[in-house]
Order: C-alpha cells, then sequence, then structure tokens
C-alpha cells in the first residue's frame, strides 16, 4: 500500500469513526433520558420526531444560539480550552480499538481500526488519563468555590481509581501475550465465548468495570458534579456550546470506555459460537456481521452505564477514596498476583496452551478468590444491600 | 520529513520548557511543562521508542502533572504571584549558569556515542519484531538487569516510607 493510499484510508476511518461517535453520542443522550423515563414509570422526550429521535438536534440548536457567559474574574483562556481539552482525549482513545473484520477491497484488506499502535493498550491508559485536565482546569479557571472543589474531586478520583484499571487489565495483557489490542481480540476469538475473558478473568473484569464508571465520573462516582452539594460541581459556570462540549466529552468517554470492556474482556467484535468472522477470506458480509455485533455489545455496556446511573445512589466522598485505595488497589495487586502466577503454572509448567481449558481452570481460580473476597473479608458490607444490613 | 518533524518537536519543547520556567502562575507553568513532556514523547516516537513515549505521557503528563495542579489547586497558589526575579545581576548570574550547562552539550553534539552502547543498524527492529515492543524492554529489564532493578524499587519504597513518615505527626 503506497503512502498515499494509506493517508487517504486512514483519512476516511477517522471521519467514519468520528461520525459513528458523534451520532452515538447524540442518540445516547436520548437514550438515557427515555431509559430513565422509562425506569421511572413515565414517558420522557418524544415530542420532536418520530419517538423524539430528533430531540438531540432541537438541544443542539438550543445550545448553539443560547448566551455564552463568562463568569468575572474567571481565567478567560483556560475557560475557553477547559471543554476542548476535556473533549478531545475522549476521541482519541477510540483510535486503537478494532471494530470489526477486516474490510476486503480491491486495494487490499483494510484493517478496521484507526491505528493499530504497537504500543495499543498503554496508548489508551495515556490518554484516557488526560481527560482529566479539562475537568480540573474548568474547575479553577471558573472563579468559584464549587467549580473548584469539582475539579479538584476529579483530579483525586482519577488517579485514585486509575492504578486499579490498569492493574485489572494487566491480567488480559497476561493472556494475550502483548499489548496491542488487536492481539488481544485474536486471543479470545476461538469459536467459543469460553475463551472471552470475562471467564478467566471475571474478577478483574469487576475490578475494571467499577474503576471505568469511576474513570467516566458516571453515578454512583459523579463527585466531580454532585449537584446536591456542588450546585453542577466543575462546569456551574460553563453555559451553551461549552456546556454541551463537557456534555459530549462525558458520553463519548462512555462509548470509548464500553468498547475498551467489549475489546478486552467480551471478545471485542468476535461473534460468539463460530470461526467463520475470525478466518480469511474476508466478505463484505463478515465485516458487516462483526461490525454489528461489536455495536451490539458496546450498546450493551452502554445501556449497562445508564441503568446503573438511575438505580444506585451516589457514593460519599470518603467512601469513595476508602472504596478506591483500600478495596480495589489492593485487590488488583493481590488479582494480579495470583493470576500470574496461576498463569505461568499452566503455561509453564502443565505447558497448556490458550483455549478453553485453560480458561476455566483460571474461572476456577477466580471462583476460589471471590468466595473469600465477598463473603469472609467483606462480611456484608458492599455485596448486601441497607435492609440485609438492617436485618442483621 | 523525519527532521522536519523532529525539529518541529523539539522547537515546542524548548519553546515551552522556556514558558514553564518563566511564567509567574503556577498552573501556566504546570500546564507548559506538560506540553513540553509531549513534546518529548513525540521525539521518543521518531526515535522509534513508542514504549518509552507513551511511559513519559502516562506516568509524568498523566499522573504526576494532574497530581501537580491538584496540590497547587489545593494550596490554592493558582493565581500569578509576585516574580522572584530581582535586577539585572539576577539575570547576570541565572543566564551564566544556563550557558554553563549548555557548553557540555555543544561537546556532546560532535561526540559518537562509545561502540560498546552502539548495535549494528536494524536490531531494534529485528528484536521488536521477534518480541514485541514491550518484550523487547521487558525482557533485559526482568532477566538481565532484574537485581538494579530490584534495588531501585528499593529506593522508590524507602522514599514513599520517608513521605510517609515526614506527612504524619502520629504514626
Amino acid at each position: 500500500m503506497s503512502d498515499v493510499a494509506f493517508l487517504v484510508i486512514t483519512v476516511v476511518k477517522i471521519v467514519v469513526v468520528f461520525t459513528a461517535i458523534m451520532v452515538g453520542v447524540a442518540l445516547l443522550t436520548l437514550a438515557e433520558r427515555r431509559i430513565c423515563a422509562w425506569m421511572q414509570d413515565r414517558l420522557g422526550p418524544n415530542r420532536v420526531g418520530p419517538q423524539g429521535l430528533l430531540q438531540p438536534a432541537a438541544d443542539g440548536l438550543k445550545n448553539i444560539l443560547k448566551e455564552e457567559t463568562l463568569p468575572a474574574q474567571a481565567d478567560k483562556l483556560l475557560f475557553l480550552l477547559a471543554p476542548a481539552i476535556s473533549f478531545v482525549p475522549a476521541l482519541l482513545t477510540f483510535a486503537v480499538i478494532p471494530f470489526g473484520a477486516p474490510l476486503h477491497t480491491k486495494w487490499g484488506d483494510i484493517p478496521l481500526v484507526v491505528a493499530d499502535l504497537p504500543v495499543g493498550f498503554l496508548y489508551i491508559l495515556a490518554i484516557s488519563s488526560l481527560g482529566v485536565y479539562g475537568i480540573t482546569l474548568a474547575g479553577w479557571s471558573s472563579n468559584n468555590k464549587y467549580s473548584l472543589l469539582g475539579g479538584l474531586r476529579a483530579a483525586a478520583q482519577m488517579i485514585s481509581y486509575e492504578i486499579a484499571m490498569g492493574m485489572s487489565a494487566v491480567a488480559v495483557l497476561l493472556i494475550a501475550g502483548n499489548v496491542t489490542l488487536s492481539d488481544v481480540v485474536a486471543r479470545q476469538a476461538t469459536g467459543t465465548p469460553l475463551t472471552w475473558n470475562v471467564v478467566p478473568l471475571a474478577l478483574g473484569f469487576l475490578i475494571f468495570l467499577v474503576a471505568a464508571f469511576a474513570e467516566t465520573n458516571r453515578l454512583p462516582f459523579d463527585l466531580p458534579e454532585a449537584e446536591g452539594e456542588l450546585i453542577a460541581g466543575y462546569h456551574t459556570e460553563y453555559s451553551a456550546m461549552k456546556f454541551s462540549m463537557f456534555y459530549i466529552a462525558e458520553y463519548s468517554n462512555m462509548v470509548t470506555a464500553s468498547a475498551l470492556m467489549t475489546t478486552l474482556f467480551f471478545g471485542g467484535w468476535d461473534i460468539p459460537f463460530t470461526t467463520w468472522d475470525n478466518t480469511a477470506p474476508w466478505t463484505l458480509l463478515k465485516t458487516i456481521a462483526s461490525v454489528a455485533m461489536f455495536g451490539a455489545k458496546v450498546g450493551f455496556f452502554l445501556f449497562l452505564y445508564i441503568w446503573v446511573r438511575w438505580t444506585l445512589p451516589r457514593f460519599r466522598y470518603d467512601q469513595l477514596m476508602a472504596l478506591g485505595w483500600r478495596v480495589m488497589l489492593p485487590l488488583a495487586l493481590v488479582y494480579l498476583t495470583v493470576i500470574a502466577t496461576a498463569i505461568w503454572y499452566l503455561h509453564e509448567r502443565l505447558g497448556w496452551v490458550y483455549d478453553a481449558r485453560f480458561a476455566l481452570a483460571l474461572g476456577a481460580v477466580n471462583v476460589a478468590l471471590a468466595v473469600p473476597l465477598f463473603f469472609v473479608l467483606d462480611r456484608g458490607r458492599l455485596v448486601s444491600g441497607s435492609v440485609a444490613r438492617e436485618g442483621a | 520529513m523525519t527532521t522536519t518533524i523532529f525539529w518541529a518537536f523539539a522547537a515546542i519543547a524548548v519553546g515551552s520548557a522556556l514558558l514553564c520556567v518563566t511564567r509567574r502562575s503556577p498552573i501556566a507553568s504546570a500546564l507548559w511543562l506538560v506540553l513540553t513532556l509531549f513534546a518529548l514523547a513525540a521525539l521518543f516516537v521518531i526515535l522509534d521508542a513508542q514504549f518509552i513515549a507513551v511511559l513519559q505521557v502516562l506516568v509524568y503528563a498523566g499522573a504526576i502533572m494532574v497530581l501537580f495542579l491538584f496540590v497547587i489547586m489545593l494550596l490554592n497558589l493558582g493565581r500569578a504571584g509576585p516574580s522572584d526575579r530581582k535586577g539585572a545581576l539576577a539575570w547576570a548570574v541565572a543566564g551564566a549558569l544556563g550557558a554553563g550547562l549548555l557548553v557540555p552539550l555543544a561537546g556532546l553534539a560532535r561526540a559518537a556515542p562509545p561502540a560498546a552502547i552502539q548495535l549494528p543498524e536494524g536490531t531494534m527492529a529485528a528484536l521488536q519484531q521477534q518480541q514485541g515492543l514491550v518484550g523487547a524492554v521487558a525482557r533485559p529489564l526482568f532477566e538481565t538487569y532484574l537485581v538494579p532493578f530490584e534495588i531501585t524499587s528499593l529506593l522508590l519504597l524507602a522514599a514513599i516510607v520517608g513521605a510517609v513518615v515526614l506527612a504524619k505527626r502520629k504514626l
């Protein structure tokens, strides 16, 4: 492939991914409100267009036409830059996530990933940790003490949960034997969903899920905006399109986090129970089917985000910090040690290659770890609800 | 092409480093330092050291600088304070010291690296092809140089313990 062809194909891929994320985000804002309404036995926005489908367009138009406000004594430059700083990393992260089987064209097979970097997963960790700059600077530059508190909380929360998130994902990389996400997907695609990483690394997935919720500032971890205590936290002073940018950034982060959970733990674009989609020759049908599969999995996690948001109450700040440092971090460390030992034993000592048997053996290790964790160490503090505690 | 990119990022790195030490607001300084780190990461990528580039962004820009910002905001040091640059004499001394640092650099520009640490052309590329980008770093680090690595980690542990002892009045 010549340099020019590479450039053209990459630009096309970027445009397609960007458009898909933006449309997804628009629909997601609607989905959030409709699902919330459904869970609360209301109707939700259903006036603009069929089933309210044009509501995001109406919201966007309203936000563009609204007045932009600038608080007195605000740091003008940073105040303007902050929404962009939080928005850009949310989109950059998606660049390394493979979203379908290679597309067969007359110019050759084109892998469906914007850039299959050799550092893959590390790139995601690096870029996703930058999003917090936008939130923190927004909080600081607004010259508002509630905003500042929100920004501070965002920074502290991000640092606290980032380590647990990285640690739990290292287990995935141990199984894949590499850090590129296309290798991670390829290793999971053996024709049976038993080799999806969620089976051998169930506890790791749980840690990753919780940390991903915290990293995207979604309930029950939305302390940076906590409207009950901080008005609206870091975006209190923002109006119109700048406010909207924070919203878009939050939802883009959700899309990326969902795509990441899909890729790392649920086989990426792999269609379960068949290897038809993982083997050449590549056809258009395979590409469409695998992209649809990827979309369905990502959609499920996005629904999970919304579902959790309208189900769980918000943490207190001290609970958030205690969970991050006293539970998640030690748990992730111990988990990584145990899993690494188990993989070494199965692979080096017993000489097993990664297949369903290997996955189930590791899954058994997970169960053996989960039982003492939830029933002995926890003694009902995290797992059971308040009703069970009152009964005890 | 590569040379152009190198000079562009080198200019950004030096320029933002200069801005980092001359700004009066600590927040502005911290942000210019972040930009410097980014430009350095780009230079590492040009050198085919993507792993180090990513670690640079991940550890320094993503974690340590966030912590810096956190502390600056927590102590409310964000607004521009009084300058501590005092008069022409101070400028002269600082300039002379800075120029003194450039002298060994000028010497380095002409010296070639010793033959002992020079690998034949293409060794790194072959190594990366064979073991992957991370493997090429991990194998020497955790096999050949395991003992120095562990000693370094002890050093960091001692630093952490020291920080805790200093920060906590009562243990």
